[in-house]
């Protein structure tokens, strides 16, 4: 399968791919590893006129401790992600479901940026970034900005950037005495998750993102406030469905992922400790 | 658009459009065709090769992506008529049947040794997740990347 034909640039720094950007708009696509845009192009879900590959802006690739958070470039595969002694002790959920990401061929390329800017409901990373309470940096013409994550996933691969905007930086709290859980059910090793659960508890409070069982990733809100109030792990698990509007497919039809979703995320808190 | 690589040691430069997938530069314009191409979604693993050392997927990345970087194939893992450890390790563990997967198989190997020098057999199986086998010959594969660590410390 090959894709539409395209005119491709290869930025040499983000200031070039951000020119780029506002010259072509919404018929612009950015490439970074590539492992989410070009499986959709070479099947023709996606057919962008210009691709803007920016996988060579290596000043987007790091991982840094910025004293409350984790500042992680962009363009850092996961890879380098899950195998970072800091990434490991200061945010170990992460460290591990960046593990169950495709498989090592896709984590050698793969970036934790371009996995999230993707939006996809059925992608590991995202249900992190929500139990996790990341915040997300754009630069577009009119400089920086933060995104909380909350506001970021908007629909079916779309998320709050902006055609002209750049993500630049994912800022994960760092929570070294957290306990956390993940959880992903597939039928084959490398497959998307039918359904995952990302779960954190720090300081008596919790975080609960969920992969896909929805459009867009979500929150497992009711979990997290039947936590706050004191609920065990199972009692709260029993609304981890509550308000999602789970995909159907030929792996799994609604009330399949509901079930999985109580199940797993009763394991993942569980596995947190609660 | 222009693109320089280098492949097994030896420098290609040729004009490639830009929606060229690196596997198919590598077997159909450099003539390289030791890699296959499988399922072609990134799930199967049989056109893995190393960029810079490591695998990928030639399905899942442009030729474009490739300009200026390091590749190996599997062409270029021997040593004239000796064997690499990991090919020989496959030879002599029967590791194959069809011998369609292979190629991808032996450089996802290569690459996991890389990493994890002294993998268990479950860190093998995982470490394997990328590659599919239709002939589900894995015993076999398992056993021939644990003889080649263990042949090889």
């Amino acid at each position: 399968m090959i894709p539409a034909a395209f005119d491709y640039i290869r930025a040499g720094s983000a200031e070039e791919a951000l020119a780029a950007l506002a010259e072509h708009g919404d018929e612009a696509k950015l490439l970074a590893g590539g492992h989410s845009l070009l499986p959709l192009m070479k099947l023709r879900l996606a057919t962008p006129a210009v691709l803007v590959d920016i996988g060579r802006l290596d000043d987007l690739s790091y991982i840094n401790d910025a004293g409350d958070h984790l500042a992680i470039g962009v363009l850092t595969r996961h890879r380098d992600v899950e195998t970072s002694e800091l990434v490991q002790s200061q945010a170990g959920l992460l460290a591990e479901a960046t593990s169950h990401v495709g498989d090592p061929q896709v984590r050698h390329r793969g970036t934790i940026g371009g996995s999230i800017a993707h939006g996809d409901p059925a992608s590991d990373l995202p249900s992190v970034m929500l139990a996790m309470r990341a915040t997300l940096v754009a630069r577009g013409p009119g400089g920086e900005r933060e995104i909380a994550i909350d506001d970021f996933f908007t629909g079916f691969l779309e998320t709050a950037l902006g055609d002209d905007e750049l993500l630049t930086e994912i800022r994960v709290p760092k929570m070294p005495d957290a306990t956390w859980g993940f959880q992903k059910f597939n039928r084959r090793a490398q497959d998307w998750a039918i359904v995952g659960v990302s779960a954190i508890v720090a300081n008596g409070n919790s975080g609960v993102g969920l992969v896909n069982m929805d459009s867009i990733p979500v929150r497992a809100a009711g979990v997290e406030a039947a936590l706050a109030g004191g609920a065990s792990a199972s009692d709260a698990a029993e609304a981890a469905a509550e308000g999602t509007n789970p995909p159907s497919d030929l792996n799994a039809g609604p009330e399949y992922r509901e079930h999985l979703a109580r199940v797993l995320t009763r394991r993942a808190l569980e596995a947190a400790g609660r | 658009m222009e693109v320089t690589v280098t492949i097994n040691g030896d420098s290609h430069s040729h004009d490639v459009e830009p929606r060229t997938l690196l596997v198919h530069y590598i077997r159909d314009v450099v003539g390289l065709t030791g890699t296959n191409i499988g399922c072609d979604t990134s799930s199967c693993g049989a056109c893995t090769i190393h960029v810079n050392g490591e695998s990928v997927k030639s399905c899942t990345m442009l030729a474009v992506q490739a300009d200026g970087q390091d590749l190996l194939t599997i062409e270029g893992l021997a040593d004239g008529d000796v064997l690499h450890p990991m090919q020989e390790s496959f030879r002599q563990c029967h590791a194959l049947q069809c011998g369609y997967c292979t190629p991808g198989m032996v450089m996802a190997a290569v690459s996991l040794l890389d990493e994890n020098p002294d993998p268990t057999e479950r860190e093998v199986r995982i470490g394997l997740e990328g590659n599919l086998c239709r002939c589900t010959g894995y015993h076999n594969i398992v056993k021939a990347v644990l003889h080649c660590a263990e042949a090889s410390s």
